[in-house]
């Protein structure tokens, strides 16, 4: 679904990613781990089309990223660490437009808000404006944008932060679902205590370059050795 | 799995983000009071301080009506990307499956509504304080046009002022000095029809405008996505 070769990046002189490859089937989870600074948040932003990489190239679902990103961006839905959210616009109004912009439109678009706005317990305030919600419940209407398209590709940076125990139980369970479901999910996090129980690989990112890649046993202690060993390198 | 997003037609989501930026300003009125507000003032000032020194003082009122519509309109390019700058709402635009062409197009509509809006309400007061001769249907047909030449522009240096710091004082030191020809050719082709002038006198200049509109909003079609990539 989704195949990256030698991904770089400079801002400036200074790389931030250096020929980071990676492959990422229907129906995986993967998370990418690293230190603040490793460029995670570089890679997710390429991979969503948002940044062109200096080298490399990028394929989504068969269809070439870099000569056609308009074409891949349908299937590509983002969580970032902004919330791409109006706060003068209600929760359904924000659905609404960005559904609008992705095509969707009548019973379908109103069907779609309603399903993401429920499945992240919103559907009660959605005609509040955004700006009267809490961190979690934007970080929840968050997530419901990005899913509202059905996007078969889900890129997740950061994802967890700001959620309570309940809001973070529920994206584990979507995340897990999502995957079940055939979609490809990339989640960077650093936050190894949650939402790590359904992984398919873990990859470990240190100054723009992947440097481990771990396919079994998830816990937070083997991935703390990890980054903890990562980081003395 | 296939995505049920679609590619829809340029149309549909050029209307998706005037409604937005429409309904985000009937919400807040932020743009339009604080342009309605200038403008008015602007007009007001200008009335009484060229009032002291001279007698001659219609011949000056399209200069003024534009000069005022031109600053007031500054006041609402600088707010209409600084909105998108809120959460990082821009990088939501940029993701849809569209050419981001259209985000330009939608940007330079809303900016030229507010604008015309303004224009609606400054006019007549213009007309009541300055000359009654400003209310012609050629002066509203040079007030549109002028408005959507400076909408074009200053969407283009909005767009290029909003990823820098200092966007206020960038986008007005950019843009009046790229604005000067229309402005030239709006307060003479306004004066010519507040006079009653042959056409032929000032007819070349409106097609200045028209010139002008073409350039800049066929440059923001081209040159959007370059702007904002990255």
């Amino acid at each position: 679904m989704i195949r990256a070769e030698r991904l770089g990046k400079r801002y400036g002189v200074r790389p931030v990613l250096r020929g980071v490859s990676l492959e990422v089937a229907r129906g995986e989870f993967v998370a990418v781990l690293g230190a603040n600074g490793a460029g995670k948040t570089t890679l997710l932003r390429i991979l969503a089309t948002l940044v062109r990489p200096d080298t490399g190239t990028l394929s989504i679902g068969d269809v070439d990223a870099l000569r056609q990103p308009q074409r891949v961006r349908q299937w590509v839905g983002l969580v970032s660490h902004q919330s791409l959210i109006y706060g003068d616009l209600t929760a359904a109004e924000n659905l609404r437009f960005y559904g609008w912009l992705y095509g969707l439109r009548g019973e379908q678009l109103e069907a779609r808000i309603e399903w993401a706005l429920q499945r992240m317990n919103l559907w009660p305030r959605r005609n509040d404006r955004a700006r009267t919600f809490s961190r979690g419940m934007m970080q929840r209407l968050t997530i419901a944008r990005a899913i509202l398209h059905d996007p078969p590709v889900l890129l997740l940076d950061e994802p967890f932060t700001g959620l309570d125990q309940s809001a973070a139980a529920s994206l584990s369970a979507l995340l897990h679902e999502a995957a079940l479901e055939g979609r490809a999910v990339i989640m960077t996090t650093h936050e190894i205590h949650r939402g790590l129980e359904h992984l398919s690989r873990a990859l470990i990112l240190r100054d723009g370059q992947i440097v481990h890649e771990q396919r079994k046993d998830f816990s937070p202690q083997t991935l703390t050795a990890l980054l903890h060993d990562d980081a003395h390198r | 799995m296939t995505p049920i997003a679609k590619s829809p037609s340029w149309p549909r989501q050029l209307w998706a983000l005037v409604w937005k930026d429409l309904k985000l300003e009937l919400r807040t009125r932020e743009s339009i009071t604080a342009m309605l507000a200038f403008a008015v003032m602007a007009i007001v000032m200008f009335n009484f301080a060229l009032r002291l020194r001279t007698d001659a003082f219609r011949p000056l009122a399209p200069g003024i009506l534009w000069v005022t519509l031109v600053f007031a309109g500054t006041l609402g390019l600088s707010r209409s990307f600084s909105n998108e700058q809120v959460n990082q709402c821009l990088d939501g635009l940029l993701l849809a499956p569209y050419d981001h062409s259209v985000i330009f197009l939608g940007k330079a509509l809303g900016n030229l509504a507010f604008t015309l809006i303004t224009a609606v309400l400054v006019t007549p007061l213009g007309a009541i304080l300055l000359d009654e001769g400003l209310m012609q249907p050629g002066v509203w047909l040079t007030i549109v046009l002028g408005a959507a030449g400076y909408a074009g522009a200053g969407t283009l240096i909005a767009a290029m002022a909003s990823s820098t710091r200092a966007r206020e004082v960038f986008l007005p030191l950019l843009l009046f000095p790229l604005a000067l020809p229309l402005l030239v050719a709006a307060v003479i082709v306004t004066a010519g029809f507040v006079d009653r002038a042959p056409f032929d006198e000032f007819g070349a200049w409106l097609g200045m405008i028209v010139a002008f509109i073409v350039l800049f909003w066929a440059a923001g079609v081209l040159l959007f996505e370059y702007l904002v990539e990255g």
